[in-house]
């Protein structure tokens, strides 16, 4: 889905910069930028914080309708097309993946969206995580395409 | 930090919520940040500006926070240096691999009722639970 990649519409780009900023106000709202709070969601073995549990469901409270009304459409409002994801399998890769990202996830309590907001934070350890995850984004893409 | 305000979580959640249709209702767009970062790294400039766009966006919203909701953004990242190092490798490679993270799998994914993203989810929730606690035994 190339064809309205290419250049950004203005329209559009209100609506990247809309998106982008809620999305960081959301995640700081629900403490999901504070990796002390992902773990304590990973500390099964107690105490366990259900922050993010919460977080999930309110996301999904709103995407699970929109997403769903978005099925009646023919066209998204302001693009000519929908681009969702083909794949429908569950291959090794997906799985692999999965696993990888959650020894990571399980290991700092960071993920990609609060990576970049606690950036804010200027603690130098966030910085180290985001160039480390930019570098393992890159050798997946770039040097190793294939897997 | 064990306290937890049901409130704040929730109402966090519905911003997000809103956020991920927001991008896919008007421009068509999976609100995933792993796959957005992934386009920004790789795709040639004039077709990556706006996972930049986005990412740039990420960091005001973050930086907004403080005047919208009255409050310092609290983040405590109190290990040693190279565990960030280790996980963001496995975070950036794994996301990859794996076409998702919390965003494009456990929200717009979910959301979508798609059977990867479900199996995704589930498995990087329990391996981080896993993880995060033979680190905990290990650490006593």
């Amino acid at each position: 889905m190339t064809e309205h990649s290419k250049s950004i519409d203005f329209k559009n780009l209100l609506i990247i910069i809309a998106s982008g900023i809620l999305f960081g106000l959301g995640l700081g709202i629900s403490e999901m930028v504070n990796p002390a709070r992902v773990l304590g969601f990973l500390n099964v073995l107690g105490p366990w914080d259900p922050t993010l549990l919460l977080v999930m469901a309110g996301a999904l409270t709103v995407a699970i309708p929109g997403f769903q009304y978005a099925r009646l459409m023919h066209k998204p409002f302001l693009a000519v097309s929908f681009n969702t994801p083909t794949k429908k399998d569950l291959d090794k890769k997906l799985i692999s993946g999965a696993i990888l990202f959650g020894m990571g996830w399980g290991l700092a309590g960071i993920c990609p969206g609060p990576a970049f907001v606690a950036l804010n934070s200027l603690e130098s350890n966030v910085a180290i995580f985001v160039v480390a995850m930019l570098a393992g984004v890159l050798v997946h893409d770039k040097l190793l395409p294939g897997s | 930090m064990t306290e937890f305000s049901f409130l704040n979580a929730f109402s966090g959640g519905i911003v997000i919520g809103f956020a991920v249709i927001l991008m896919f209702l008007c421009n068509g767009r999976i609100t995933g940040i792993s796959g957005i970062v992934g386009g920004m790294l790789t795709k040639q400039k004039e077709q990556s500006s706006w996972q930049l766009i986005f990412i740039l966006s990420l960091l005001v919203g973050g930086a907004l926070y403080p005047w919208v909701w009255g409050q310092d953004l609290a983040v405590e990242v109190s290990s040693p240096w190279y565990v960030y190092v280790i996980a963001g490798l496995l975070v950036g490679y794994g996301t990859r691999m794996g076409s998702g993270c919390t965003s494009g799998h456990g929200i717009c994914g979910l959301a979508r009722f798609s059977p990867r993203s479900m199996v995704a989810t589930v498995t990087f929730i329990v391996v981080a639970a896993i993880t995060h606690t033979i680190i905990k035994l290990l650490a006593g």
